[in-house]
């Protein structure tokens, strides 16, 4: 148990979010460990950005606690970024934007990525897949322990898009660092996931790809045939639900296991 | 003394607010500011009426007004995804007409409404001088400091804060620079045409830059040769100055549309 929380990189118990009447997200707790991939797949409008930009520390949440490992490094993509036409801008300049990096990193983070070759092209004439590729490599600067990636395939075409989950598995391998994904689309990114959190304001149910993808609510949720895939679900459900909808917890104050930092 | 010609005075006034203004439009035109500075200038109106009003140097009554509209503006569009432009609309409208009823309701004040509207760059003092380069050096410096973290924000807001860049704080001294550039600049070009000298230079520049910077220099050399252009065009033809400076601006901005010959 200990060793576990060692390797936690990100916790977050109980987070609730509520703008106005709004409630975006509900008693939502999710963890990232060293060297596990971690996708959060759900609906339009389910709180997935809303959750990441809680978990980067973006957005202050109503209530509930994201624990973070201390000094932790995180490397992020952000959702659906386009650089306007009118701003001259190169992929190196991309690369650093907010901080300087000697040319023979950026260099080797754009090979890693397979887009070197654009490190002095203007970003806009990049096609999607290279762009996104461009903005990976950004990541990677840093030397991130956890990546949080915003629906890393938008505007990918779909042969790139399960090569782009490969690179991102890829560099989970040789970094070993954590990666926090969210994606709307749910087969290709099944094949290249550890776990799967299955949300739509609330977690509805999270597990392995396999599990989830027989899971009653997953197929609900995205309107999926449900005969094919019906199978025995092995993962522990921690809410019932009120007949509003509304989730309940069994326990609605669990604690978290994270370290703390002393 | 160079200073004792109303030409070069005025030459000298127009250079230093289109060397500030050249940069900070880059900025504008980047983030799609266009109307929000159109609106912050037309503003400005209402502060020339407050300056006559409270008996206080109208620049400071225009820096005061184009803030505080900047940051109501500012609120407004963080608070709530309306459509802004029509926010912006209304509030440009209504803030210029306002300015004009209260001038005109002040009828111990005569003022020369013209020069206001469309600048009176002719008769720029030694003082304005001083304060043209006096505040624009400052608003330059701080340009240049906050450079790098405002072009992050410029490019993706969630990424610059997400990588630890003061995102609102960034904004707000943006918004700060551009009520001062409006201040400095109301006597050169007037408030109806002050978001050209930010506009014009920078789109002109766009496209023979390859970096964000080439593209401020040759913004604030496009802004500089307009004003030469445009008050040597004043001076022999007798135009007025303000739009003869906007128009020289429009010709190389033409000029950098037109389709270069295929070289090689």
């Amino acid at each position: 148990m200990a060793d576990s929380a060692e390797r936690t990189l990100l916790q977050a118990s109980g987070v609730s979010m509520r703008l106005g009447r709004l409630q975006l997200l509900e008693q939502v707790s999710l963890a990232v460990t060293e060297g596990e991939i971690v996708t959060v797949i759900g609906p339009n409008g389910a709180g997935k950005t809303t959750l990441l930009r809680i978990l980067l520390g973006l957005l202050p949440a109503s209530s509930g606690r994201v624990v973070k490992r201390p000094r932790l490094r995180i490397g992020y993509l952000p959702q659906r970024l386009t650089v306007d036409p009118v701003l001259p801008l190169s992929v190196t300049r991309m690369m650093t934007l907010t901080a300087a990096h000697p040319r023979k990193q950026i260099v080797s983070s754009l090979e890693e990525t397979g887009v070197a070759h654009l490190i002095d092209e203007p970003v806009q004439v990049l096609s999607g897949g290279e762009f996104q590729r461009m903005m990976l490599a950004r990541t990677l600067l840093g030397n991130p322990e956890l990546l949080v990636l915003d629906e890393p395939v938008q505007g990918v075409d779909y042969m790139g898009e399960a090569k782009l989950y490969e690179l991102i598995g890829r560099i989970r391998d040789r970094h070993g660092c954590g990666v926090l994904m969210v994606s709307h689309d749910l087969h290709v990114v099944m094949a290249s996931t550890d776990r799967v959190v299955c949300l739509n304001r609330h977690v509805c149910c999270e597990g392995q790809p396999e599990e989830v993808s027989r899971h009653p609510e997953y197929l609900r949720l995205f309107g999926l045939e449900s005969g094919t895939a019906l199978a025995v679900y092995t993962h522990h459900h921690d809410h019932t639900h009120h007949l509003s909808g509304a989730v309940h917890l069994e326990q609605p104050h669990a604690e978290t296991t994270t370290r703390e930092p002393s | 003394m160079i200073l004792d010609d109303f030409f070069w005075r005025s030459l000298l006034a127009g250079a230093g607010v289109a060397l500030v203004a050249g940069p900070l439009g880059c900025f504008v035109v980047w983030r799609r500011m266009a109307y929000f500075g159109d609106t912050m200038a037309h503003s400005s109106l209402l502060g020339v009426a407050l300056g006559f009003l409270l008996g206080i140097d109208l620049m400071l009554g225009v820096f005061a007004v184009a803030l505080v509209v900047a940051l109501l503006l500012f609120a407004f569009q963080r608070q709530r995804q309306l459509a802004s432009d029509a926010v912006l609309g209304t509030l440009s409208h209504a803030s210029l007409s306002l300015g004009m009823l209260v001038i005109s309701l002040m009828t111990w004040v005569r003022v020369d409404l013209m020069s206001y509207l469309f600048g009176d760059i002719l008769a720029v003092d030694v003082k304005d001088l001083l304060w043209i380069y006096g505040g624009g050096g400052v608003a330059l410096g701080v340009l240049l400091w906050i450079w790098r973290p405002l072009l992050a924000v410029t490019v993706d807001e969630a990424l610059a804060q997400a990588e630890g860049i003061p995102t609102l704080r960034l904004q707000l001294v943006f918004m700060l620079l551009i009520a001062g550039l409006i201040a400095l600049a109301m006597k050169i070009v007037g408030i109806l045409l002050i978001t050209s000298l930010l506009i014009i230079p920078a789109t002109a520049a766009r496209r023979y830059s390859r970096t964000p910077e080439q593209m401020a220099m040759g913004a604030a050399l496009v802004g500089v040769a307009s004003v030469g252009l445009g008050l040597t065009t004043s001076l022999h033809f007798d135009t007025p100055s303000g739009p003869s400076i906007v128009v020289a601006a429009v010709l190389f901005f033409l000029c950098s549309v037109v389709p270069l010959p295929r070289s090689s």
